[in-house]
């Protein structure tokens, strides 16, 4: 897995649309004819992925909402994925 | 079935997917249209009003993606206004469209009103080609037009439908779009449907096109990466098993035709022994939830052997209701591109015949108004 740095500003590639979806109840990520149903944590993280917050505010902000710690591993994973897929891009 | 236990049907998901053929009209001729034959027949095209109302109750049911196609979505003057009605309803909208009517001015007007992508479609990387399967002169107008979709920002979807005729420039179709910085490309071999049926013999390639084909377009994406998607749609007559089209009789897609029409997908107004409701008499909801001809294939029930006790039913739902109909006479049966349907036969000697070059007896059929009053039945 490539490590991505604590200070990068990952952003939703433009386009991209991250919208929740009461029909499905659920975070969806829609794109050229296509969409993603998301699950809780990938929504939560790609909703904090605004270009402006780095990485590592953006763990910090999700292990205080949850009450929780240790989530550096877990966002890195899928921001790795998100990346891969073409979702996100890291400024 | 008389004497079986027929559990209540589960309520259908959303139709997440809703597909507005705004109208039949199209500046273009290709010979491998998936529009009804007989287009002719429907003049009545559904008024803006009309199209925004289905656009709310689609999305109050959970539709998100939205499609304008047609024929030419561009020819009607109200589409910056369809789109923006969409827009503000949260749906990601989609245009589909040969290009022809884009300009700078148009699409000024279709950004300000919230178009999310635009999927532009070539015949072909050579004007010769290009031009006598549209029988027009669009090929330079669509390189300018591609053009000017990615210098508005736009994600672009080159769309290239495959064929015998084009097929063997599969090299210098993916040069094009590489050129043209298109962010996916659609390789979609023909789907014999509509017009492209009547010239199947033409269009359908030979096993060696195909992986040809296909080889290219693996060499390509090992070389480029992930620079440019590519999707390459292999024509289900050379599968053993039937596509899971549509994903399920409605399950998950909607069509409206240019007259209101209603139906599971574009191919299903050619099905007899269906009443496709209208959605200038029925809500969208009624249509979706309740009405018979959407129900005619859910579930597994309707279906008849050897798909009732196949195991891949649930994977494939038998395949296409319009292909078995089309070739079998019966749209119940198994779709034939399956190698267990007893019609399996119907599809090899298709295939068959595509492996060598001939010349056929009938010409090569444009999609033309006069060609469509020709086909339609007699009053």
């Amino acid at each position: 897995m490539a490590e991505i740095a604590p200070h990068a500003q990952p952003a939703l590639r433009s386009m991209y649309r991250l919208q929740w979806e009461e029909a499905q109840q659920a975070w969806v990520l829609l794109y050229p004819e296509g969409m993603v149903r998301l699950n809780g944590p990938a929504a939560e993280i790609l909703r904090r992925c605004n270009g402006a917050t780095t990485v590592s505010s953006v763990v910090d902000d999700l292990e205080r909402t949850f009450g929780t710690t240790g989530l550096t591993t877990d966002v890195n994973e899928f921001l790795n994925e998100a990346v891969a897929r073409g979702w996100i891009e890291l400024a | 079935m008389a004497g079986s236990s027929s559990p209540e049907s589960p309520r259908p998901g959303p139709p997440l997917w809703l597909l507005a053929e705004v109208t039949y009209r199209c500046p273009l001729h290709c010979v491998y249209c998936s529009n009804p034959v007989d287009f002719a027949k429907v003049e009545d095209e559904l008024a803006a009003d009309d199209w925004k109302r289905v656009f709310r109750e689609a999305r109050a049911l959970g539709a998100v993606q939205l499609g304008f196609s047609g024929g030419e979505p561009l020819v009607r003057d109200d589409l910056a206004e369809l789109v923006g009605e969409a827009h503000g309803l949260g749906f990601y909208t989609n245009l589909i469209t040969s290009g022809v009517g884009l300009n700078e001015t148009r699409i000024g007007q279709l950004r300000a009103a919230g178009l999310d992508h635009i999927q532009v479609s070539f015949q072909d990387s050579t004007k010769e080609v290009n031009d006598f399967l549209s029988s027009t002169r669009t090929f330079e107008l669509k390189l300018k037009v591609a053009r000017l979709v990615k210098s508005h920002g736009y994600p672009m979807v080159l769309n290239v439908v495959l064929s015998r005729l084009n097929i063997d420039h599969i090299d210098r179709i993916i040069e094009m779009a590489l050129a043209l910085d298109a962010d996916f490309l659609e390789l979609a071999n023909t789907q014999y449907y509509g017009w492209a049926y009547l010239n199947r013999d033409h269009l359908l390639p030979s096993r060696a096109q195909i992986e040809h084909a296909e080889r290219v377009t693996n060499a390509y994406r090992a070389k480029i990466g992930s620079r440019m998607k590519m999707f390459f749609v292999v024509p289900d007559y050379y599968a053993d098993r039937p596509k899971a089209c549509m994903n399920g009789w409605g399950s998950v897609f909607l069509t409206i035709a240019p007259d209101g029409l209603a139906l599971p997908c574009q191919a299903a107004r050619m099905l007899p022994g269906l009443v496709f409701p209208n959605v200038r008499g029925s809500s969208v909801g009624e249509i979706w939830n309740e009405s018979p001809a959407f129900n005619a294939y859910r579930g597994f029930g309707w279906m008849r052997e050897p798909c009732r006790s196949c195991p891949e039913r649930t994977r494939d739902f038998g395949g296409c209701r319009c292909q078995a109909y089309m070739l079998t006479g019966n749209a119940t049966n198994a779709d034939p591109v399956c190698a267990l349907s007893p019609d399996h036969d119907r599809v090899t000697a298709a295939v068959e015949r595509a492996q060598s070059a001939r010349v056929l007896a009938q010409p090569l059929v444009f999609r033309e108004r006069a060609a469509s009053i020709e086909r339609l039945p007699p009053a």
